[in-house]
Formats: C-alpha cells, sequence, structure tokens
C-alpha cells in the first residue's frame, strides 16, 4: 500500500470566475450575439449511406436488418502503431477499457469477411461512382487516385478494429445564406456494427449495417450558431438527395458535431441521428466548454500545477466498512476495493455546473464509465458534493488516510481491484487535464440534449495505409461520365425556377424534391393557362391524383399540362380530381348548375367580404375544378348587387 | 539543376519512377517534403510519401494533415508549392525485455512471418520486426511467462522456406537444446507451417524440449491481430508444457479463446484465411492452449526430458515431386519428371489411391529408371488402400507403394528427407513406412475426421451456442 501522501496544503479557496458564479444560460436564451461571445464554431462531418446492392467490401446484399442471429464470435482489440510511427491516444484507452467483443452474426447478411476472417474484396464501383457524383455536386476537387486507408477503431464496433475508408474529394463549398461554407473533404467508407449492449467488461455488436458504404462529408468550422448548424446539416442532406443515390430513412443517416468555444477545442459530438437534436447539443456543448474554460481560469488564478495533484490513490476500503452509503456497501460486500483520490486546489471546482442538471463531478463519472468499466451509477463520491454519500466522520477519516484538510475535494471509486485501479488513474488524468482546460474527446449526444464522454479524441495517429487492396486510379473518363450525369445542385436548382416565375419558397421546396425532374420534362408546356408556378405547385400538392403505373405518369402528366395551357383543363381540377382531371363544364350548363347551387345555400350572411365569402363556399362545393373560381366569384357578385337592388 | 544521380533518386523519392519521378526532381519536391500541388483538378496539400514499387508509376502519394493518403497523377500537376518537411519514424517501441530469474528460458527463431511486423513503403507491405525489445513493447505479456532470447534465423514469406531453410532450423534448434533452453518458438508464416513442422519433426528426433511454431492470420499490424494471443499461447508453451515434440499452436475457434497444439506432422492449413485454419487431420490436437494453461487432450505424447540432447538428422534431398492427380492427366507429367532426374515422386490419387490406366506404362518407367514412387490421397482424411479395387492393386504392381495415412505434403517432406539418407528402395521404404512422431498411425479414431456441414438443424444450433 502506497504511503499516505504528503501534501502542502493550500489555504481554502472561495471561486472567483464570473461565469461559474452565475447560472448557465438555457438554450434559446442566447442570440448569435451571445455565441458570438463564447467565440463559437462548429462544424458537421455527415453521414449517408449509398443506395447501392451489396456492401462496399464484400458481396453481402446491402440494407438488410434483423434482430435474429445464428452465430456469436469473440474478440478483443489491441492498439497497433500509425503509419507515422505513433500510438494513437484513443486506441491506447480502448486497450486499457480491456472490453470482451461479441459479434453477432446473421448467415443472410454477413459473410466472412465481416468477421474479419477473410480479406476484402475489391471497392463497390457503385458506391465508389455514387461518392465522386456527390464530391463534385459539393464542389470538392476529386483525387486521381484513391488509398484505401484503415482508421482504427478499438471500441470494437469494426471486427478488424479499423475502418476501411478512402478520401475522394477535397476543398469544396456550398453556398449558405449569402456566404460560403467550406467542406474540408468527403470520403467513402464502410459503416460500423450496430451496439447491442455493453455492459462492465462486455460489449455486444450486431453485425448486419456493417460494411454498408457510406459518404462522409466534412465541413470546415463555419458555422458560428447552433441552429446554422442544422441548416448545413440539412442542405448538405438534401444535396446528396438529390442524386438519388443515397438511402434515405431512420439510420441511413447520422452527423457528428464539431464544437468549439474561445479557450476550448475541437469536440466531436458522435452519431447524432435528428438534424433536430443538434442546435440544443451545439448550446449545451458549448456551456460545457465555457465552463472548463473557467475553472481552468480559476485552478490558475489558484496557482494550481500538475506538481499539486497526487501521483497514487489511497485504498480506504478498510475505513468505509460498515458504512451506510449504500453502493459502496453492496459492492464492498462482495469483495470491491475502495480508492480515494484528493484533488487539492479543487475547492469549490468539483460541484461546479457544466451543463444543464451537470457538474464538473460528470467529467470523472463518464471516464470512469467508459474507460474502468464501472457503470453502475453512481460510480465516484465527492467529498464536497451535496448527496447523500459516505458519513462526515467517513469523510474525516477518508481524508485522514489521504492526509488532506476536509475542504480539498476527495473522490472515491469502488469496484474489482483492477477497475478500481484504473477509475483511479482516470481520476488523476483528468484533473491534470482540468489544468489545460477542455480536453480533446469525442462525446456521445444524450436524450436530453446533453452529452457525455465516449472516447478521447482520435488523431491522424489512428490512420494507417490498407495493405490488403491497391490504389485505384479513377481516370479522365470516368470521372468525365460521372459529372455527365450530375443532376443540378439545389441551389442552381431554385435559382433556375424562380427565373421560370416560380415563387421563392415553392422553387426551395422543389429543388429539393424527387418531383423536380419530371417538372423539366413539361417545362416545354408552360404556356397560356399553364404557369410555371402552377405547374410546382401541382407536381409538388400530395393530394393531387397520380396514374398507379409509374412509367405512364410521365405521358399523363404531359397531357395534363398540355391542356391546362390550352385551357382545356383547370388547376382546381387537376387538385381535386380523384381520379382523371375534372372536365370543365359548358358554359350553359354552368350556369344552370351555379344557379341551382344559389338556391341552396342556408340563411347566412349575404353583404360583404363575409357574406361573399360565405356564398363562394357554398357553390364552389359542386363547381370546383369545374368553373375556374374567378368566374364563379363574378357570378357570385352579380347576383349579391342583383338581390339588393330594389324589386 | 544538375540530374541526380540513381542513389540520390532511391534516397530522395523512394519508390517513384518516370513520369512521376521527372515531376517531383523538377519542382525539388522530396519525399517527407509538406507541399501543395497545384493541379487541374484543383489544389491538394500533403506529406509526399515514398511509393509502392508494385503501383503504378503516375501518381504521386500524399498523406492529408486528416491521416488520409490520397494519389495525385503527375499529368495533372502544373507545379508543387514546398512547406516543410516531416520524416516518420515508424519504430515499434522498444523497451528491454525484463528477465526474472525465476522463469524458464525460452528461444524465439524468427523465419519471416508477420508476429510482430511493420509497414515497408517501398512494397507497401508488411515487414517483421523482432527482437525482444520489440516484442516486449508490443507484447508486454511475454514477460509473465518467460524470459525470452529470439535470434532471427530468416526474413521470408512462407513461400520461400525450403530445404536449406528447414535445414537450417533444424540445425540452430539443435544448437539451442544443447544450450539448456526450456523450450523453442518458431515464428514462421502460415502458408507452409505445416510443412516446416514435418520437416523439424523428421529432422530433429528425441527431442527434449517442446518446438512449437506459430504464426498470424491476420498480421500484427491489425488492432484484431491473432499474433499476440498466439504468441503468448506458443511461448507458455515452449515454457511450461511437458510435449516435447514439434508441434502447431494457432488459434482454436476463430473467437479469441484459446489455441490448439498440433501434432507436427498431422496438422494442415484448411482455410486460406479464418483464423481457426489449421486442423490436425485423422486424429484429435495434442492440447488446448489459453492464458492460464495447456490442457492436454490426449496422453501419447513425447514427454519432456531433463536433457540437452537430440537427434539431429537435416538432410533433404529436392529431387522430389508432388504430383496432383487428376482425371484427365497425360502420362507426359510423369515422364517429364523421369526424364529431368527426379528421384521421388508423391502421387495424390483419388479416393483410396487412385490414378488413370494411361499413367501405367510411365509409372513402370519411373520404377525401372529407380524413383521412389509413394501413394496418398487427395481426400486429405483417412488411409491408402490399394488392395480394394483392382486399379490399387494394379499399381501397386507397377512400384507404387501405398504411403498409409500421411497427407500428401508430409509424404513429400518425408521423402525428400528419406532421399538425403539413403537411395537404397528397402531402406527408403523402411524410412517412409516406419513412423517417426505420428505421421502414419495404427487406427483413425471416429473423432478424426470432423468437417461440419453448415445448413443443418442440429449444427447451427451447436454452432449458435458456442463461439465459433
Amino acid at each position: 500500500m502506497p504511503e499516505p501522501l504528503v501534501v502542502a496544503m493550500p489555504s481554502r479557496h472561495a471561486v472567483t470566475e464570473p461565469w461559474l458564479l452565475k447560472p448557465l444560460p438555457l438554450y434559446g436564451e442566447l442570440d448569435a450575439a451571445g455565441y458570438a461571445d463564447l467565440g463559437l464554431m462548429s462544424g458537421l462531418e455527415v453521414h449517408q449511406q449509398l443506395l447501392t446492392e451489396r456492401k462496399l467490401f464484400c458481396r453481402c446484399p446491402a440494407g438488410r436488418y434483423s434482430t435474429e442471429h445464428h452465430a456469436e464470435v469473440l474478440r478483443h482489440m489491441r492498439p497497433t502503431l500509425s503509419e507515422m510511427g505513433e500510438y494513437d491516444g484513443t486506441a491506447l484507452m480502448e486497450f486499457k477499457t480491456r472490453k470482451n467483443i461479441v459479434y453477432l452474426l446473421n448467415n443472410e447478411t454477413v459473410c466472412t469477411y465481416e468477421m474479419d476472417d477473410a480479406p476484402p474484396f475489391e471497392i463497390d464501383d457503385q458506391a465508389l461512382d455514387i461518392s465522386f457524383a456527390i464530391a463534385r455536386l459539393l464542389g470538392c476537387n476529386p483525387v486521381s487516385e484513391v488509398h484505401i486507408t484503415r482508421k482504427q477503431y478499438l471500441d470494437g464496433s469494426i471486427p478488424t478494429g479499423f475502418q476501411r475508408t478512402a478520401i475522394v474529394g477535397t476543398d469544396g463549398a456550398i453556398p449558405f445564406k449569402g456566404r460560403t461554407v467550406r467542406i474540408r473533404q468527403i470520403s467513402i467508407e464502410e459503416d460500423s456494427c450496430r451496439e447491442v449492449s455493453d455492459r462492465g467488461h462486455l460489449r455486444h455488436y450486431r453485425t448486419d449495417r456493417l460494411g454498408m458504404p457510406l459518404i462522409e462529408t466534412v465541413t470546415d468550422p463555419d458555422m458560428k450558431t447552433p441552429w446554422e448548424v442544422a441548416e448545413v446539416g440539412q442542405l448538405i442532406r438534401w444535396l446528396a438527395r438529390v442524386s438519388g443515390l443515397v438511402r434515405t430513412g431512420p439510420g441511413a443517416g447520422r452527423q457528428d458535431v464539431n464544437v468549439s468555444v474561445t479557450g476550448g477545442t475541437r469536440i466531436e459530438i458522435k452519431g447524432v441521428p435528428s438534424l433536430r437534436d443538434i442546435p440544443r447539443l451545439v448550446h449545451n456543448e458549448a456551456l460545457r466548454q465555457t465552463s472548463l474554460v473557467a475553472i481552468q481560469r480559476e485552478l490558475q488564478r489558484r496557482g494550481v500545477t500538475g506538481a499539486d495533484l497526487p501521483e497514487r490513490w489511497h485504498d480506504v476500503t478498510p475505513n468505509v466498512r460498515g458504512t451506510e452509503f449504500r453502493n459502496v456497501a453492496k459492492a464492498v460486500q462482495k469483495g470491491a476495493t475502495v480508492l480515494a483520490v484528493p484533488l487539492p486546489g479543487f475547492d469549490g471546482l468539483i460541484t461546479a455546473p457544466t451543463q444543464p442538471r451537470t457538474t464538473m463531478l460528470k467529467e470523472f463519472s463518464d471516464r470512469i464509465r467508459v474507460i474502468a468499466c464501472i457503470d453502475d451509477l453512481p460510480n465516484v463520491a465527492c467529498s464536497t458534493q451535496d448527496a447523500h454519500t459516505f458519513s462526515g466522520a467517513e469523510w474525516d477519516k477518508i481524508g485522514g488516510v489521504c492526509g488532506v484538510e476536509r475542504h480539498v475535494p476527495i473522490l472515491v471509486v469502488w469496484g474489482r481491484q483492477e477497475d478500481a485501479e484504473t477509475a483511479a488513474r482516470e481520476i488523476t488524468i483528468r484533473a491534470h487535464d482540468a489544468l489545460a482546460g477542455v480536453p480533446s474527446e469525442t462525446r456521445q449526444a444524450l436524450d436530453d440534449g446533453t452529452d457525455g464522454f465516449e472516447r478521447i479524441l482520435p488523431g491522424a495517429d489512428r490512420m494507417y495505409p490498407d495493405t490488403d487492396l491497391p490504389p485505384i486510379g479513377i481516370t479522365d473518363a470516368r470521372l468525365e461520365r460521372i459529372v455527365a450525369a450530375l443532376p443540378a445542385r439545389p441551389w442552381e436548382r431554385q435559382a433556375r425556377l424562380e427565373e421560370l416565375g416560380v415563387g421563392r419558397d415553392l422553387a426551395a421546396r422543389l429543388s429539393i424534391h424527387p418531383a423536380y425532374e419530371l417538372f423539366c420534362d413539361l417545362e416545354g408546356e408552360i404556356s397560356g393557362g399553364l404557369s410555371a408556378g402552377t405547374l410546382a405547385s401541382l407536381l409538388l400538392d400530395r393530394s393531387c391524383p397520380r396514374p398507379a403505373n409509374r412509367h405512364a405518369a410521365g405521358d399523363w402528366w404531359h397531357d395534363v399540362a398540355r391542356r391546362l395551357a390550352r385551357g382545356e383543363l383547370l388547376p382546381e381540377g387537376v387538385y381535386h380530381a380523384e381520379d382523371d382531371p375534372l372536365e370543365p363544364l359548358p358554359e350553359a350548363e354552368a350556369r344552370e348548375r351555379f344557379a341551382a347551387a344559389l338556391a341552396s345555400v342556408p340563411e347566412g350572411p349575404r353583404e360583404g367580404h363575409i357574406g361573399e365569402a360565405f356564398v363562394m363556399a357554398h357553390v364552389m362545393t359542386d363547381l370546383r375544378g369545374r368553373v375556374a373560381g374567378r368566374t364563379v366569384r363574378d357570378w357570385v357578385r352579380e347576383a349579391m348587387a342583383s338581390t339588393r337592388r330594389p324589386a | 539543376m544538375n540530374e541526380p544521380t540513381g542513389t540520390d533518386h532511391q534516397q530522395d523519392f523512394p519508390g517513384y519512377r518516370t513520369p512521376t519521378l521527372d515531376l517531383l526532381v523538377r519542382e525539388d519536391a522530396r519525399v517527407w517534403s509538406q507541399a501543395t500541388l497545384h493541379t487541374d483538378r484543383g489544389d491538394f496539400t500533403g506529406l509526399i510519401l515514398p511509393r509502392s514499387e508494385t503501383a503504378d508509376a503516375d501518381h504521386v502519394v500524399l498523406k492529408l494533415d486528416t491521416g488520409y493518403n490520397i494519389g495525385v497523377r503527375a499529368d495533372t500537376v502544373a507545379s508543387i508549392t514546398i512547406h516543410g518537411r516531416k520524416q516518420a519514424n515508424y519504430k515499434i517501441p522498444e523497451k528491454a525485455f525484463p528477465y526474472d530469474p525465476e522463469k524458464p528460458r525460452v528461444k524465439l527463431l524468427g523465419t519471416g512471418g508477420t508476429i510482430a511486423s511493420r509497414l515497408d513503403y517501398r512494397t507497401g507491405a508488411v515487414i517483421p520486426a523482432f527482437s525482444p525489445g520489440e516484442l516486449y513493447g508490443s507484447v508486454p505479456e511475454l514477460a509473465d511467462v518467460c524470459n525470452l532470447e529470439t535470434d532471427k534465423l530468416y526474413g521470408v514469406f512462407s513461400e520461400n522456406m525450403g530445404p536449406e531453410q528447414w535445414m537450417g532450423t533444424a540445425e540452430a534448434i539443435a544448437a539451442e537444446i544443447e544450450k539448456g533452453v526450456a523450450g523453442i518458438v518458431v515464428g514462421h508464416g502460415t502458408d507452409t507451417m505445416h510443412h516446416t513442422a514435418a520437416a523439424l519433426t523428421f529432422m530433429l528426433q528425441d527431442l527434449p524440449v517442446p518446438v512449437v511454431m506459430v504464426g498470424s492470420q491476420r498480421s500484427s499490424d491489425r488492432p484484431s491481430s491473432d499474433a499476440a494471443i498466439n504468441l503468448i499461447n506458443a511461448t507458455r508453451t515452449a515454457a511450461s508444457s511437458d510435449i516435447a515434440e514439434v508441434m502447431v499452436c494457432m488459434f482454436g475457434p476463430t473467437s479469441d479463446e484459446y489455441g490448439l497444439l498440433h501434432r507436427g506432422t498431422r496438422v494442415r492449413k484448411m482455410h486460406s484465411s479464418y483464423r481457426s485454419t489449421f486442423r490436425t487431420l485423422s486424429d484429435v490436437p495434442l492440447a488446448k492452449v489459453d492464458a492460464a494453461k495447456v490442457t492436454p487432450i490426449r496422453q501419447d505424447y513425447r514427454k519432456r526430458r531433463d536433457a540437452k540432447t537430440v537427434t539431429l538428422k537435416a538432410c533433404f534431398d529436392d529431387r522430389v515431386s508432388l504430383v496432383y492427380y487428376y482425371p484427365a492427366m497425360k502420362p507426359d507429367i510423369i515422364d517429364s519428371l523421369v526424364d529431368n532426374g527426379y528421384k521421388g515422386i508423391i502421387i495424390a490419387g483419388t479416393g483410396l489411391g487412385h490414378v488413370n490406366k494411361p499413367l501405367y506404362p510411365a509409372l513402370e518407367r519411373a520404377r525401372d529408371a529407380g524413383v521412389h514412387v509413394y501413394m496418398t490421397v487427395q481426400t486429405l482424411w483417412g488411409y491408402v488402400q490399394m488392395y480394394v479395387y483392382e486399379t490399387g492393386r494394379e499399381i501397386m504392381g507397377l512400384g507404387v507403394v501405398p504411403a498409409a495415412n500421411m497427407t500428401p505434403e508430409v509424404a513429400y517432406v518425408k521423402l525428400g528427407w528419406a532421399l538425403g539418407q539413403s537411395h537404397d528402395r528397402d531402406e527408403v521404404r523402411d524410412l517412409m513406412l516406419t513412423p517417426i512422431c505420428g505421421e502414419i498411425t495404427d487406427r483413425e479414431p471416429h473423432n478424426g475426421y470432423l468437417v461440419m456441414q453448415g445448413g443443418l438443424p442440429e449444427v447451427d444450433e451447436f454452432i449458435s451456442e458456442h463461439w465459433k
């Protein structure tokens, strides 16, 4: 057992940082200027599955998911060196967790490639073409030779321990609200496993999604407010969707959001499924970083350095035997070790808020959960926290073992000896990180809009060339073929539609709608009774009838458009038809039907606009789509004027 | 600018050839330069890496600052701006292997393979790294098992292992045994591990300590590699097991669960890529080995002795061929071997050991030329039995000797080894048919042949209940 550490006793500290003394601003309370004050910068990594027949590096069917499995394999991951001769920090962290990773295998959706018992097949050409098409849509420079790279993931989400990925384009740009959002790069990669469960040292993954082709679009940190991040995400997703080459629906798209503030660092929030969740997450992460920076300043002001932090932990298992702190009592009964780590200089900071309903203590708790695999919460107790943990007498005993005074925060962890030691080590590491401000991490999005530690942010050190596959040259001919088939970009489409006279909102909607191509086909018919705006709104109207046979749709619409242009049909007759468009009535019959309808209008207002609208509403039920609304209105006015005239 | 010499090119522009080399020389853009390439497909910025020698001559390899590599075609590059230089320092972290007087001495002999490896920029392939320090740096668990010493005998892929390397390895092992090591581990590529295992079994008789061959099916540059576990298992076996035979130690199931120790003469690589590729044929393995211990599956193995002696018979006549018979085979295949001076032929025949009638005259001619011809089965499992059908009897009449249940590869190695000692028909036959260590067995147990058929409900049920 280590000797009790004798710590030079700093005097009691009071928190003075203004940010730490006032409540955190709620989501919605900050405007663009408020975020500018924090120095918020945010970027996106948008992942979209490609619409291919097969997976990226094997011939398994793409997009088939089930919850059934037929076999399991067990694997462990060990870190390896990067091409530049470095170990990646994340890799070392994951190795510390010593997880047993079990893969669930379904005979229909995985082969020996996904289970890492066979080398890759050649890359799916369809997927590669799609990724280059999208790279060009985003204005990226296409690479001339694709190098498959291994990106290490030691969490087990990919059985090889790395993701096969490759850059297809760099340095693109998209217009956004009168400025430019830069696209750093676009890559093609294989999707990872779906996590089924993760308890203690055992993690289960389902392998059906593994190997699905994805593109990842990475922007520069050009977004300055939380809502801009979601808007740009939407733009990038639409952009890929206009190609008709990406999958849509649940699970087909995910975002990683990068956030930093002044004094903070780039934090990656991983796997956000819905764009709607993004603004709140960005807000809360900006708060967390601002709090951590304030804590760092506070520590600096107090003169706390790494030398003040303990190198070892203290075993306090004998000192807390018989405690009424239930979590610890239960664990100790099962043979757990209880370790204490004092954090001199951190007075008042462990309980400082970092996010809504969250304090600095969670920074420690998260690391302990993820790295030491102690996941029964609470998994850490703090001597200065306002919660029922150890008794005052017990904390005094623990403080005695640690050799610190009562005001010095002490963190206590409990678990299997090995895990408790890992946890204690992580506490020290995290405390050292606090001196540097915001540690580089990837974080997971939580349901309440806050985020939690996932792993150390991996860097370029985890990249390694894939020696299983040769580089793939992209010939000019191939690139030309891909570019020739490119659809127009949404903003180009929108500008064109507006030029044709389609209103701005309608143009924006149609520019990203599958019906856009049909609009282009029918464009030649615009004249006379058919305006561009009418055609656009007809195509976007979901209540519009559609021929059951999709192949006949073109002919059907051509016929309708032509008749609309010639005034043989009314737009309303197309909107309101149940099957084929309603034919307009000849004038005589129309007048007859109008007279009958007018006679049956019930008692009600007959004066002014209200009267006119009341009568219109009743007579139109019978005439809608068969007589132009304008004509009926004229007749109504006529009739109302005549009834007002004295007999 | 002066044209640099060829040596400079190799040093400054490794792997690059004309026309890309000309571009890089013109722009003085050496490998490890941080550079921006201005191309007609846009600008690309990154670190210029060496080019694999097997890749084409048209592209520059760039590492972007995100760690990704891309290729930029030389004829798209208008100019290059150089920003600086950063050379990779690729090194497996080396730490002195800790010495513990309580632990047994194990010698690791390297022949190649990917037990520990690093990337070779020129070929883009992985090359082995092998010092105890490097091994300790990447597999520190080894220090819990033994005091490890290493020697690199060869650095070749397993397909390049042959008689010369087999004899050299046998001699090196004998020398280590005389120095008193507790066990030997031989690192080896997996493709021909079973050939070498058989050769070492015949060349090193009356072993006093374990000789454990080990490799990996996933190279050690991958996080999911089986290399570390195999190496730990092999080292544990060499250090502490009482099985004094030549063994192959590789994964039992494909899961990271346990390894199997296979007798060197009954083992064969059975899948091109699975981790669990090695199988004992027509018998059961010697033992299971995991992180805790070696658990024997059978008892009839040669036991460890407290001795430093071994009978070394390192010899081989490589004028031996292995002929895999196919239905339309013509006699000229056999004739050409005889005409080219081959002294021994192993046939992998169909079924119980058969070839077609057109081969008969050629086999007769071979016998008359003094060529030793032995029959094995291409079914891999089971015995040659040439009495059952008339064909078999006729073939034996032509001087072809049935080689019982030796696998074709083991029979090939054994015939070369036997011919290295004698060319006398009877002596060779004695050497061939007297088992040295399990290459011929008296009986095949019922569970010596198990290739379970997927799709059958009972098999799938079994598979779903155990880690594969």
